[in-house]
């Protein structure tokens, strides 16, 4: 917690400098976020590599955070913090970074039914595979459907909680409201799992 | 006397057990199915398909149901492909595996007879089992058969030919090769337990009411704006995967299914987005869906492969039904500016 209050702090007192750009290009407002999502994005722990994600969904994700709308305590102050155009800074420079490769220790994902639903769904209720949107190896499809490869399983989990709970907007169209509340505790689970296992982004597995 | 009553009595009995018995087995029964479709969306059409086979209950007053009791009654279709893990592990097993491949991944796995960025299963789900978007296994059944399009008769692999041809702007794999046998053996083993050469109740794209509307262009592009751009880009040409691979297929342009495919025809297409676009949540109207299969297919794709060097005479001879091939939109002639067919590598 005291780590969120320095962060906290860090936003109120220096709200100007976020707006600066560095000569490398990370504006000062990404300093708050390197601290748990890594110097570049690639997250920490439980905390989601920010890599790969793409500007439009950075963005809508921070003003979220700032509104309430997803439900964050972490994140709340922090993107409250932000102004527009310093949210916008954020997003054009994580959405920027090259992708880190993968960790070459991680493991295949094993089969079963987290697997399944990755990769061919549940069309018995019209659920798509992730992969259909999320792109071959959960590598993401351009700005608006993020990567899941390799992202914490408790978070991508917990996100899955958050839809079904109305605790995240259900983002584009509504999709993943739709698909979240089709998924059991187990289903959640498995396919957190499988994803988790992944390469990160830049690295596809041979899937 | 009363002793024989009893023993015929009986005798049904026994008898409609043993027919209820045996209908439980080929469908699966009740309570298999219940468990398979607990809490999931079932159509009526599922439900035809399903448990066509309804067995009166057993009692000692029921007797078997027709004059012709020794005749078993006709096993009911399956009610859903084979699963995959049930493909054998041997050399014909392979065969199948190497099918679905194919049928899931086209380019990579066929990419020599691949003219286009799309996959068999962009079209039909799951690698081709989704029941809703023309199943495999309700097509296999129903070859050979006379087509229309090419005035004779089709066996299954130069249908499977034709796909490659026109929907996916390619060039026919050879009939004897490993392509054509993988997917005829993908097809085969999916359609296990349907009736060969009874249209089935799943088959091809499900019904589209009439518009109540005639399809419009204008309305078309606002259907499209605000429920397809999202995954098939502003411009319809799709959206590739980070790093390259497969994302979301081009709906028009050089990328996508030619001017002879059947998706370019707005009644198909029609019945295919009612029926399952957007992915994962089909919500629009009969309406929104012929409109935006009228705009989809208002826009330049690569030419008919049947091409006769006009574009009229093209039309005249091959488009005879309702497509926007040879016809002006935008003050332009479809099929006039349209890239080359078959475009391998």
């Amino acid at each position: 917690m005291a780590r969120w209050l320095v962060i906290l702090g860090l936003c109120l007192l220096f709200p100007t400098a976020f707006a600066q750009q560095s000569p490398g290009g990370a504006p000062a407002a990404a300093g708050s976020c390197v601290a748990c999502h890594g110097p570049e994005g690639q997250g920490s722990g439980a905390y989601p590599h920010l890599v790969g994600l793409g500007e439009a969904y950075i963005r809508r994700q921070l003003d979220a955070f700032a509104s309430g709308e997803r439900a964050n305590a972490i994140m709340k102050p922090i993107a409250s913090g932000l102004s527009e155009s310093q949210r916008q800074a954020v997003a054009v420079y994580f959405s920027g970074l090259s992708p880190v490769p993968a960790d070459a220790a991680a493991g295949a994902p094993p089969d079963g039914p987290g697997r399944t639903l990755a990769l061919h769904g549940r069309w018995q209720q019209d659920l798509p595979a992730c992969v259909q949107c999320h792109g071959p190896g959960g590598q993401g499809i351009g700005e608006d459907f993020p990567p899941l490869a390799g992202q914490p399983a408790a978070y991508l989990e917990d996100q899955l909680k958050a839809w079904r709970a109305g605790n995240r907007p259900a983002g584009p169209q509504g999709l993943m409201g739709h698909i979240a509340e089709r998924l059991d505790e187990d289903d959640l689970k498995a396919v957190a799992a499988y994803f988790a296992a992944l390469p990160a982004a830049g690295e596809a597995g041979d899937d | 006397m009363n002793r024989s009553v009893l023993t015929v009595v009986a005798g049904c009995a026994v008898l409609a057990m043993a027919a209820w018995l045996l209908a439980m087995g080929l469908t699966g029964g009740p309570e298999d199915y219940v468990e398979r479709y607990a809490g999931q969306s079932v159509t009526a059409r599922d439900e035809a398909s399903a448990v066509p086979v309804k067995p009166s209950a057993p009692g000692p007053s029921s007797s078997p149901s027709s004059p012709e009791s020794g005749q078993a009654a006709a096993p009911a279709p399956a009610s859903e492909p084979p699963p995959r893990s049930a493909i054998p592990d041997n050399e014909f097993g392979e065969l199948v595996r190497q099918g679905e491949r194919i049928f899931a991944d086209t380019g990579r796995f066929a990419g020599d007879w691949v003219g286009n960025d799309l996959s068999c299963q962009n079209c039909h789900f799951d690698a081709g089992r989704y029941d809703k978007t023309a199943s495999l296994r309700s097509a296999w059944p129903m070859y050979p058969a006379y087509r229309s399009k090419n005035q004779h008769v089709n066996d299954f692999a130069e249908r499977l030919q034709g796909c490659f041809t026109y929907s996916m702007n390619g060039k026919a794999p050879p009939r004897d090769g490993q392509v054509i046998q993988a997917l005829q053996a993908y097809s085969f083993w999916l359609a296990k337990g349907m009736p060969t050469g009874e249209a089935p109740d799943v088959r091809g794209y499900p019904d589209v009411g009439d518009p109540p509307e005639p399809p419009s262009f204008a309305r078309g592009e606002t259907v499209f704006q605000e429920n397809c751009a999202l995954c098939h880009g502003e411009d319809g040409q799709g959206r590739k995967a980070t790093g390259g691979g497969t994302g979301f297929p081009p709906l028009w342009g050089p990328r996508s299914y030619n001017w002879g495919a059947g998706m370019h025809r707005i009644n198909t297409a029609a019945a295919f987005i009612k029926a399952a676009m957007p992915l994962g949540k089909p919500d629009l109207t009969d309406q929104q869906a012929w409109d935006v299969a009228l705009f989809i297919n208002s826009h330049e794709r690569p030419q008919d492969p049947r091409f006769t060097g006009s574009v009229q005479d093209t039309a005249e001879r091959f488009h005879q039904h309702q497509g926007q091939y040879g016809k002006t939109v935008n003050g332009q002639v479809l099929g006039e500016h349209s890239p080359p067919s078959g475009t391998v590598p």
